[in-house]
């Protein structure tokens, strides 16, 4: 077990990034020109790193595996973005952004970075309202600010419901000008499948064309990954069907360290399954929870429509066990109250797998149009998808994976263990800890790709002038694109029976169920034995039909899908060695007398980062000791 | 419920097309329009036959990357309802349903259902944008902007990209996506310095690719998000002014 360095400037927390900013080697703007960056991902933090090093003159080449930049998932983003702005005077500032977030990750995130995106959290404002971002404004003209998630001040900026829309586009533009300008070269449906390492430097990638099916080698100074999360792992969640952690992974396979897996958000409000192939879960925003009341009836054989159970024979849980909170207890503590129930019998739907938000006494209380008034877009959506008005019949829910914090591990720079390679956005893991707030996701991606990664990409590139870039005719990037076709022709080669799809769903279901809202030393072992059996039948018997030349969904799926099943072990893994709970790990051996999470600083406030060994059963596990100096460690309090 | 599909089916793109007769079988009118196409997949990928390729990723109508000719409608017959927020109950037991792609020159067709809508980035490429470099860019409230001005400015900018309007136009025009995006920009404070340029250089590269607007307006009745074809009239009025205003500077 090494202990990694974070490379954390010194000096007081306020001024590190302003004095490193100062001490960082730079680029001449003419030699920006000499260098070849590429950047995987066209998502808020990859579109915007594009942009921005194409302003400043580098040579871009961004890789997208969409037929347009601007399908990334940032796209689907709704409620908003934090910033430190105090627009409303109501006591906000960088320090109090800073603690909020340190806190809300429930102090398992690093303070020096999670500081920097708090004070660059105010140019991303600027930047993108300069860039034309729609952003909801006020009768004077001024920008609108709604608070989110808990927090004690209005940060939150927001354009409707489409916030990550409006931004993503934002980015997409500016990455469109760079495109335009020459300065940036776009390459769509196009999905990195190998990072080459030379001198155990990153060197470049092998990519796929998803449409003519042509393997590429390209090579550069430096390698961006913008890649996304992976809560795709569980098969079922609320991330785009195509949302995987392929690049990532193969770059972890190539020596870049896996920092906390297993640091999954859990939403406690989506909408549940309605079937067995029902292929993602869509997110109904949780200021429901204000005025609906979640129960279950009190007998799981329970047989009459939701209208007819009396009082008497409904559990209104929530309110029954939390008191002080009720229907709003916080996300990881509803969200597990739920599981218990619907693990019980005493789930309601065709599938017994939701609970109710029954919206009855408020339209008793406020009257149909108030409600309408304020959840009417949202009322509209539910109906869409379950054809039932939730008007009339109480709307069912369910928690579903939305996020997750952990990622390639990166330094202060963003530079991951490769040197040459760094990570940006939801692909690292480093300003969330162990639970990310609301609104801040956006910010995150956007701070990584606008303000941060430019420069610190400098401090790596400067000393390299003078040099060339790796050459694509050697060795190890023949060796690289070997590896890639031979794994395409095994998967096309062999005569399996069942399809990638279903392998998908049998992991989603043993990830949700041993590695999801609630783990236990027994479960995960469980799982730990499980998900090998799995992936040594699918290596055998997947199916994959036609050809590599061409489209080809179940092609593009395999390989993704390899990727899930060693990243599920990985995350098992960690979440067994982690013996606490804190944010969204949820250890059941771990937890206060009132089912709290229970944290165990002494002993695991560091951040855990996995080495890959070529055997998934048996990682290198390292650790970076987290210091804190600005906050004081305390029990997240909700009462 | 039980459907038959008559499906597009083609191997590439300078492949012939052919139309192939599927069952979709006890389908669930819950589940939503590509989960019976993933269904269908299923069926076939376990008979050896390969699976139909379609557009899709975010599956609740935000990114843009689904869309299908359903008997003959772009995204389907429900109003303002991007192919992936169908839901089968909207069908009918027994139903047939005619799935085919997009149908315009500007979307070649790329295998099956998928279509190659590249040309809507390089109208985006030649001018929707605001030319701010990151960093340079003032306190983000020192210009007000009224709120009827934003709230226009967003009805415009909601464009998810799917190219339903393209392929619902008799004439295979682009006019109500690259006016949404012109619209969006010519609108604010922000997007004035760069108006009559960037609205010609759009309108020009768009006629490259697409036929031209003889306002059917079955563009805006086939858009998922509503966008209305009155941006189009902004454009037109913005195009007219440019080609003066662009003459004079040039």
């Amino acid at each position: 077990m090494t202990v990694l360095d974070s490379r954390i400037p010194d000096g007081p927390l306020e001024t590190k990034w302003e004095d490193h900013k100062f001490s960082m080697k730079l680029v001449n703007p003419n030699n920006k020109r000499k260098f070849d960056i590429i950047i995987v991902g066209t998502g808020l933090a990859g579109a915007s790193a594009a942009a921005t090093l194409g302003e400043l003159g580098y040579r871009v080449k961004v890789f997208t595996f969409h037929d347009s930049a601007r399908r990334a998932h940032s796209i689907a983003a709704q409620g908003g973005i934090n910033a430190a702005k105090n627009y409303h005077g109501d006591g906000d500032s960088v320090f109090r952004l800073f603690y909020d977030t340190v806190k809300g990750g429930d102090y398992r995130s690093r303070e020096a970075n999670v500081y920097r995106l708090a004070e660059v959290s105010n140019n991303i404002i600027d930047q993108c309202v300069a860039q034309g971002v729609p952003f909801a404004r006020e009768y004077g003209g001024l920008l609108d600010n709604r608070s989110f998630g808990g927090a004690q001040v209005s940060r939150t900026f927001y354009a409707r419901g489409q916030t990550g829309q409006q931004l993503l586009l934002g980015a997409y533009q500016a990455l469109s000008r760079q495109v335009k300008a020459g300065t940036v070269e776009l390459v769509t449906n196009a999905e990195m499948l190998e990072l080459v390492v030379v001198d155990g430097k990153a060197a470049g990638i092998i990519t796929r064309d998803l449409v003519t099916g042509r393997i590429e080698r390209h090579s550069a100074h430096a390698t961006v990954l913008g890649t996304g999360g992976y809560s795709n792992a569980y098969y079922l969640s609320t991330n785009a069907m195509t949302c995987n952690v392929t690049a990532a992974w193969r770059a972890h396979r190539k020596g870049a360290y896996f920092a906390n897996p297993s640091f999954t958000q859990i939403h406690p409000t989506a909408i549940p399954s309605s079937d067995e192939f029902q292929s993602k879960l869509t997110l109904m925003s949780e200021s429901l929870r204000n005025d609906g009341r979640i129960w279950v009836p009190n007998d799981p054989d329970e047989s009459r429509a939701p209208g007819d159970i009396p009082e008497s024979d409904r559990d209104y849980y929530l309110e029954r066990k939390y008191p002080s909170f009720g229907n709003l207890a916080p996300r990881d503590i509803s969200s597990r109250a739920a599981k218990v129930v619907v693990d019980e019998g005493k789930g309601v739907g065709p599938l017994k797998n939701g609970v109710y938000l029954d919206f009855a006494d408020a339209i008793q209380r406020l009257g149909k149009d108030a409600v309408a008034d304020k959840y009417g877009n949202l009322f509209e959506m539910y109906e869409r998808i379950t054809g039932e008005n939730p008007y009339e019949v109480p709307m069912r829910i369910y928690p579903a994976l939305h996020y997750t914090m952990g990622g390639l591990w990166v330094d202060y720079h963003l530079q991951t263990t490769i040197p040459g390679l760094f990570a940006i956005g939801e692909a690292n893991f480093s300003d969330h800890g162990a639970n990310r707030l609301g609104a801040s996701a956006l910010m995150q991606g956007l701070a990584d790709g606008y303000f941060v990664l430019p420069y610190t990409i400098g401090d790596y590139l400067a000393p390299m002038l003078g040099q060339s870039k790796v050459d694509t005719s050697a060795s190890e990037f023949a060796e690289a694109e070997a590896a890639v076709t031979g794994q395409i022709d095994k998967w096309l080669g062999q005569k399996g029976t069942r399809s990638v799809d279903w392998y998908h769903r049998e992991l989603g279901k043993i990830m949700w169920d041993y590695c999801g809202m609630e783990r236990t030393q027994q479960g995960l072992e469980k799982a730990l034995s499980e998900i090998p059996a799995l992936k040594e039948e699918f290596d055998t018997n997947v199916r994959v039909l036609g050809s590599a030349d061409t489209i080809n969904s179940s092609l593009e799926k395999v390989g993704r899908v390899a990727d899930f099943f060693e990243l599920g072990e990985l995350m098992c893994r960690d979440a067994l060695v982690r013996e606490e709970s804190c944010g969204g790990h949820f250890r059941a051996e771990h937890q206060t007398e009132d089912g709290e999470a229970l944290r165990d600083d002494d002993n695991f406030a560091h951040v855990t980062a996995w080495e890959w060994t070529g055997d998934a059963s048996n990682p290198n596990e390292h650790r970076e000791q987290l210091e804190f100096d600005a906050v004081q460690l305390s029990t997240r309090s909700y009462k | 419920m039980n459907l038959t599909l008559r499906v597009w089916r083609q191997a590439g793109p300078d492949a012939p097309g052919r139309f192939e007769t599927y069952q979709a079988a006890d389908i669930s009118p819950d589940s939503s329009f590509l989960e019976m196409l993933d269904l269908v997949n299923e069926g076939l990928i376990e008979q050896g036959e390969e699976p139909i390729e379609f557009m899709h990723d975010c599956r609740e109508g935000i990114c843009g990357t689904c869309g299908i000719m359903i008997n003959g409608q772009a995204h389907g017959p429900a109003s303002q309802t991007a192919t992936c927020q169908l839901h089968m109950r909207t069908f009918s037991d027994g139903d047939e349903l005619v799935l085919e792609p997009w149908r315009a020159s500007g979307f070649p067709v790329l295998k099956d259902l998928v279509v190659d809508r590249s040309a809507f980035d390089h109208i985006v490429e030649a001018g929707g944008y605001v030319t701010v470099d990151t960093g340079s860019a003032p306190d983000a409230n020192l210009i007000p902007i009224p709120k009827d001005t934003a709230d226009l400015a967003m009805d415009a900018a909601a464009c998810i990209g799917c190219g339903a309007c393209v392929a619902a136009c008799p004439n295979g025009a682009a006019q109500l996506f690259t006016s949404a995006k012109i619209a969006h920009l010519n609108s604010l404070p922000q997007g004035q310095a760069e108006r009559y340029q960037r609205t010609e250089s759009m309108v020009d590269v768009m006629e490259e690719y697409f036929g031209s607007c003889t306002n059917m307006g079955e563009c805006e009745a086939a858009c998922p998000k509503g966008i209305s074809i009155d941006f189009i009239a902004m454009m037109n009025k913005d195009y007219r002014k440019a080609k003066f205003q662009n003459r004079r500077s040039a």
